[in-house]
């Protein structure tokens, strides 16, 4: 035991560290992004190869889960229905707060090529998006970006999800 | 892709109009030609009245009243070995000739030959299902009812099949436009947010590449960042571009040398 003990005297200080409850909490919250297993298109596959062992997303601590209720994020893998967008506004709603969004690639971005009838154009319309990634489909480095910036985002955020400044869909 | 041609002054180039173009068709040729056809047809005549018939990129098409298509397909399925229907579709002639054209695809699997019976319907009217004859029908003319608004009697499920069950308006009709009407337009929002929100939402934008320069709410400049939804009608300050060191690390410069040729 002995060789184990803290030196509590020593130069380097006394172990604690100072820091705020926000920075606590948000420290907590960027570093265990879970988004929810929720692919639309081929920019899903693209989601899979950033979780599978190559990118890996779990060493940033984000574990895809498969039921809105335990996530905090929610990738927008692709183009999004008109038929579709009901049940993605209803996954979205089913999410605890706080929760983020990504809108992974042209599709979900824009409509993307789907300037027709039957295409969502862009997933802003229905639920606030944190992140927009552009690509078609986007590269699995694109995506480890986008959640980096996204933790980024949350670590600048306060951790009262009500002081931040959100888009308008959410209170609607 | 289109052959580009300039626009920025066609008043006073408009010497020449393709106002009599008229669309290039597959050649056709007769029936007798193919032994195989040729038989089969006089079979289909024996129990049916058929308008036309023809053979088209080795297909025989065979056009008949809409009230044979069930006895057709039966004959063809039970005697002659088209086991196989392939598909079942509609093409919209309303503007030309106020009718739809229903066709059936055929395939015999024993000859490698494939057939084609068209039938041709006004608006409004149904068809009989073959849902009895083939299982493939099922979904085909549910598609074709989704699609076109043709209704197939006696077919056991008559739902929309692609789009959802609210929707309104038949996609595939030439009177449909390609961005959807203005349900089409709104039918996410009103089925979410309800009608009243509308106003909130904002129309559709068709051209994603158009930026609104103040609308600070959505994407701000590239060095000219704002906070969310600030107001730059009068201007906003220039921020210089700040990029971290890793991005510009040059990483052809080694720290360590390793090969002391180099």
């Amino acid at each position: 035991m002995a060789q184990h003990q803290v030196n509590y005297a020593s130069a380097a200080g006394l172990p604690v560290a100072l820091t705020s409850v926000d920075k606590l909490i948000n420290w907590g919250r960027s570093n265990s992004l879970w988004p929810m297993t929720y692919g639309l298109a081929c920019c899903a596959i693209e989601m899979m190869a950033t979780g599978a062992s190559r990118y890996d997303f779990d060493r940033m601590g984000t574990i895809f889960r498969a039921s809105p209720r335990q996530s905090d994020v929610m990738i927008l893998a692709g183009t999004l229905s008109k038929k579709h967008a009901e049940f993605t506004r209803r996954l979205y709603d089913q999410m605890m707060e706080p929760k983020w969004v990504i809108s992974m690639g042209s599709c979900a971005n824009t409509g993307g090529m789907f300037n027709t009838y039957s295409t969502v154009q862009g997933v802003d319309r229905i639920v606030p998006v944190d992140i927009y990634l552009p690509g078609c489909a986007p590269r699995p480095e694109t995506l480890q970006y986008a959640l980096m910036m996204l933790q980024t985002k949350i670590r600048k955020e306060s951790a009262d999800m009500n002081k931040n400044t959100k888009q308008n869909l959410r209170t609607l | 892709m289109r052959k580009y041609t300039p626009k920025d002054n066609v008043q006073g180039k408009a010497y020449y109009t393709d106002r009599f173009w008229v669309a290039p068709s597959v050649p056709r040729s007769d029936v007798s030609e193919d032994a195989h056809f040729a038989a089969l047809l006089e079979k289909i005549k024996e129990s049916v009245a058929v308008k036309e018939s023809y053979i088209q990129i080795g297909q025989m098409v065979v056009h008949i009243h809409p009230k044979d298509n069930i006895a057709v397909l039966r004959l063809v399925k039970e005697q002659c070995d088209y086991a196989m229907c392939t598909e079942i579709s509609a093409v919209d002639y309303l503007a030309q000739d106020g009718e739809f054209e229903i066709f059936y695809q055929m395939l015999n699997l024993k000859k490698a030959k494939r057939i084609r019976i068209v039938t041709r319907i006004k608006e409004g009217q149904a068809i009989e299902s073959a849902v009895p004859l083939f299982n493939s029908a099922n979904f085909a003319e549910r598609e074709m009812y989704d699609m076109f608004g043709i209704v197939a009697n006696n077919h056991p499920f008559m739902k929309r099949i692609l789009m959802p069950d609210d929707w309104e308006g038949h996609p595939l009709r030439k009177t449909y436009p390609l961005q959807g009407d203005e349900a089409a337009s709104w039918y996410e929002v009103d089925k979410i947010f309800g009608k009243e929100n509308r106003e909130a939402i904002g129309p559709e934008n068709r051209d994603p590449a158009r930026i609104d320069r103040y609308d600070t709410k959505r994407f701000s400049r590239v060095g000219y960042e704002v906070p969310f939804g600030a107001d730059i009608s009068a201007g906003e300050q220039k921020t210089e571009i700040a990029y971290s060191d890793t991005l510009l690390a040059n990483y052809n410069k080694s720290s360590k040398q390793l090969d002391e040729r180099r």
